[in-house]
């Protein structure tokens, strides 16, 4: 190998040697401009505590940012509502994905117009989707209502009563995702060898525990990966918000989502350092939570391992 | 248990996999299905599974028919070409996979585990998972867990595909040992002929989907039903010399012309005048009077015990294998004799 590259000039010694980086510049510049750069810049600007931003002058440092963040009830409230949302969202809608996923890969007919019915959600905009739910819930004109009443049903303030705003976003959350999910869930489905299914009717398995013993056991890669996706997705709900509740939060800020939050403290208030110092927050959580998820897979799996090597 | 195929017939789309297949197998028996890949055999293992439906016909176990069970309640154990162990199981998880989805107390499990996997020698490897056992491992284990819910028959498909020659040999004996301390009525899949001759006690021969012979293995080689059985037994294969038949004389290429009596052929099926001289590469004899022909050697190719020799007469070509007692020479030239030669039909006549 080094024989042959003593014959090369110096010039084309030195390609040679960086010509990995020079595929991935133009993919890598634009990352940087774009990406990686205001990263750095928004987290260094939730530092900035006397600056003009104009001018991109900083006078004064300091954490004073995290502390009127601590002290802002407005967050408090925003953490909560995202936790409570995730806490249902997520889950929920991993098991309706599964669900359907599984519905799909048995023999059912027309399963191409289901997969691409739920597949729909995901390759429209979130903006006119969102329109669309606020006017199918509108209390007075709405086809919820509309189609609630032939079942005698009272009409419901769907978008007023601050007590709906979590049950319909987990519905968005979870409709919006499915088709995404079920796709990869599909996928995770087809790559289970038809054998083990085989094998375990003849083991004497019935539909239930072939599902419970062979179906979740292989399809834990796929599990784990939709729920880290998904948990991170539904940290990050903001459009749904801002279109169905006309700009609002949500009734008496029910829907106020921390990326509401931020985009709140950003466009309204003009405060870009506090908006910086949100934006490090929520990016901490989601690390955390990824973090912890990885360490319950990793834990699970040290179980695992205790219980048959006893 | 009995098993019983009443004109079971197969249709995948547009190919029909099997073709009114019917046979009996008695209790205890180990019947091995023979033939090349794609001609049913599997198919028909499938549908005694009960994996796969029959699109005709029906199948008995000791006269009841099992159209209506499912293949969770057929009291079956099966073993797969792959082995199928799940692979996030550990051995002893796999092993006891049956009997817990049968309800079977835990006491048991435990005794009947330590029994099946005595009896198989792989105690020392059942905390370990199926992917860190080699292929004979994993081969023993998958028959545990076939066995351990003592079933009352046992499928086997292409069990030995997977592993090297001289473990083969070993796991069939073994399995063939087993097979005859439990008595239980097996069903083995197979496209080698050696292991098929080797450990059943009746061979079922197919061709695209259609029965050609049931019978025992020695039945089957000494008694070809036609020229595919007679060519798919044997190694070296059977020599097949095209002939014409006129009256009481058999004329095959190279000059070669024989008085039916001299030859007596075993007769398979009904020749026409066209006719094919089978002739088994031992039952070819160097003699020193009374030989059928004189052909010139070759070609030789030693295998320690014995000695193949390719014989050419004409344009007729023979293989015989003889055992090495005698160095024979490219050039010589032999006097043989036929001990024993069988007259098909021409190929592609009834």
């Amino acid at each position: 190998m080094t024989g042959i590259q003593h014959a090369h000039s110096r010039p084309v010694q030195f390609l040679l040697r960086y010509k990995a980086w020079l595929y991935l510049l133009p993919a890598l510049t634009v990352i940087t401009v774009f990406q990686i750069y205001p990263i750095c810049k928004s987290f260094l600007m939730g530092f900035y505590t006397d600056f003009d931003y104009l001018k991109d002058e900083v006078y004064a440092w300091g954490f004073d940012n995290f502390r009127n963040l601590m002290n802002d009830s407005d967050f408090a409230l925003a953490i909560r509502n995202t936790i409570r949302l995730t806490l249902v969202a997520a889950p929920l809608s991993i098991l309706t994905s599964l669900l359907f996923a599984v519905l799909l890969n048995s023999d059912i007919r027309c399963r191409k117009v289901f997969q691409s019915i739920y597949f729909l959600p995901f390759v429209t905009s979130m903006v006119a989707v969102s329109i669309v739910w606020a006017w199918m819930l509108n209390k007075d004109y709405g086809l919820v209502n509309a189609i609630l009443k032939i079942f005698g049903v009272k009409k419901i303030a769907w978008l007023t009563d601050p007590k709906m705003t979590l049950p319909i976003l987990v519905v968005l959350c979870v409709w919006k995702g499915l088709g995404y999910r079920v796709i990869i869930f599909l996928a995770g489905l087809q790559g289970i060898d038809q054998r083990y299914y085989q094998a375990a009717r003849l083991d004497g398995a019935r539909a239930f525990n072939r599902f419970w013993h062979i179906t979740i056991p292989q399809l834990r890669p796929t599990i784990f990966f939709l729920s880290v996706t998904t948990v991170i997705d539904v940290f990050k709900t903001f459009d749904e918000v801002y279109v169905m509740y006309a700009k609002e939060p949500g009734p008496l800020r029910s829907g106020l989502t921390i990326v509401y939050y931020i985009f709140n403290k950003f466009y309204h208030n003009w405060a870009f350092a506090s908006a910086a110092a949100a934006s490090f927050v929520l990016f901490a959580m989601v690390l955390a939570v990824t973090l912890l998820q990885f360490g319950v897979v990793r834990l699970a799996a040290i179980l695992e391992e205790r219980r048959t090597s006893r | 248990m009995t098993i019983r195929l009443e004109n079971i017939t197969k249709i995948f789309k547009n190919t029909t996999a099997v073709d009114h297949l019917s046979f009996t197998i008695e209790d205890g028996e180990m019947v091995c299905l023979l033939g090349p890949s794609g001609c049913g055999k599997s198919t028909t293992l499938s549908m005694v599974a009960g994996l796969e439906q029959p699109t005709e016909g029906q199948i008995f176990f000791d006269g009841q028919p099992v159209a209506n069970v499912a293949a969770e309640n057929r009291d079956i154990g099966m073993v797969f070409q792959n082995y199928a162990l799940y692979p996030h199981m550990s051995v002893q998880d796999n092993i006891l996979f049956p009997l817990k989805m049968h309800h079977v107390p835990k006491a048991e499990r435990r005794q009947r585990l330590q029994n099946i996997a005595q009896m198989l020698q792989i105690t020392e490897l059942l905390h370990r998972k199926p992917g860190q056992l080699s292929g004979g491992q994993q081969q023993r284990v998958a028959i545990a867990r076939a066995l351990i819910k003592e079933p009352k028959i046992l499928l086997l498909d292409e069990p030995f595909s997977n592993l090297d020659a001289r473990l083969r040999i070993e796991l069939r004996d073994d399995i063939r040992a087993l097979q005859q301390k439990l008595k239980i009525t097996t069903i083995f899949v197979t496209h080698d002929q050696e292991e098929a001759m080797s450990i059943s006690d009746r061979i079922l021969l197919m061709k695209e989907g259609v029965l050609q012979q049931y019978s025992t293995p020695q039945e089957m080689y000494r008694d070809p039903a036609n020229l595919f059985v007679a060519s798919f037994l044997g190694n070296p294969p059977i020599n097949k010399l095209p002939c014409t038949l006129e009256g009481t004389r058999i004329t095959a290429g190279g000059g070669l012309s024989w008085e039916r009596e001299a030859l007596a052929p075993v007769l398979c099926g009904q020749p026409g005048t066209q006719a094919i001289l089978g002739v088994r590469p031992e039952d070819v004899l160097v003699v020193e009077r009374g030989e059928h022909l004189t052909a010139e050697v070759t070609a030789i190719q030693t295998l320690g015990k014995e000695v193949y020799l390719r014989l050419h007469q004409g344009d007729a070509a023979l293989t015989a294998c003889l055992s090495w007692d005698h160095d024979y020479r490219m050039g010589d030239r032999l006097r043989l004799k036929l001990r024993k030669c069988y007259l098909f039909p021409a190929e592609g006549g009834v």
